[in-house]
């Protein structure tokens, strides 16, 4: 299924800036892996050495948190937006 | 530099305000990135807390995902992160830099320690945090 990638600001440097990339891929775990060959850079950030999703990462399949999916097994169809978004946090202590 | 206009400010300040006792937080958005040494805040993306917490605050992701599709929307981009230190003060703490994500954003914290609100910003690379100035328009 071809489905496209929207990626954050801090991962657009590792895909010559671009906002938005194409990825053809079955479920999310294949998208991420297929992302991190065709843009190195990203490889690590999106899933770690065991091969899980990473814990400040966030994706989204269209409107929905894949962690309330299928987590990376979660299919796609052609037309699917997924949207890679850091953890945002922080705090006074 | 980044210049804030006085009408997001009191929108942040006072959406910030309105989360007392628990630590707020929203997302701000620009258009034209071109020039590093002066950013024009444009928007202001008030996000939940999913903290819950007036210690730390962990930023919606659904809140996020839908800022940053109408900032795309409007051909602008997210360029930081606002949020409150409901006790100390308007400092980045060593969870604010271990926890940031990226070093191109901007991050601005309002105190609310003294009696009215003081609200800075910064840039956060490397595990260093260096201020900038804020320019109220």
């Amino acid at each position: 299924m071809e489905v496209e990638v929207r990626l954050p600001t801090v991962l657009r440097p590792h895909a010559n800036g671009a906002a938005l990339v194409k990825v053809d891929a079955a479920n999310i775990g294949e998208a991420l892996n297929e992302l991190s060959s065709k843009y190195p850079g990203m490889s690590g950030q999106l899933l770690t050495q065991s091969g899980e999703l990473h814990k400040f990462v966030n994706i989204y399949l269209n409107d929905d948190d894949v962690r309330y999916l299928e987590k990376l097994d979660t299919k796609l169809n052609d037309g699917d937006v997924i949207s890679i978004l850091p953890a945002v946090a922080g705090g006074s202590d | 530099m980044i210049e804030i206009p006085s009408t997001i400010l009191d929108a942040i300040e006072g959406y910030l305000i309105s989360q007392y006792p628990l630590e707020g937080c929203g997302l701000v958005g620009a258009s034209n990135l071109d020039d590093i040494s002066l950013l024009r805040v444009i928007s202001w993306y008030p996000c939940k807390n999913t903290a819950q917490s007036g210690k730390l605050y962990e930023l919606d992701p659904l809140d996020y995902l839908k800022a940053d599709r109408d900032a795309e929307s409007k051909n602008q981009q997210i360029v930081g992160v606002v949020h409150s230190h409901t006790h100390s003060d308007p400092y980045p703490s060593l969870t604010d830099v271990s926890s940031a994500p990226d070093p191109n954003w901007h991050y601005i914290i309002t105190s609310f320690r003294f009696h009215s609100p003081s609200t800075r910003s910064y840039k956060i690379l490397a595990g260093k945090i260096k201020e900038e100035k804020i320019v109220i328009t």
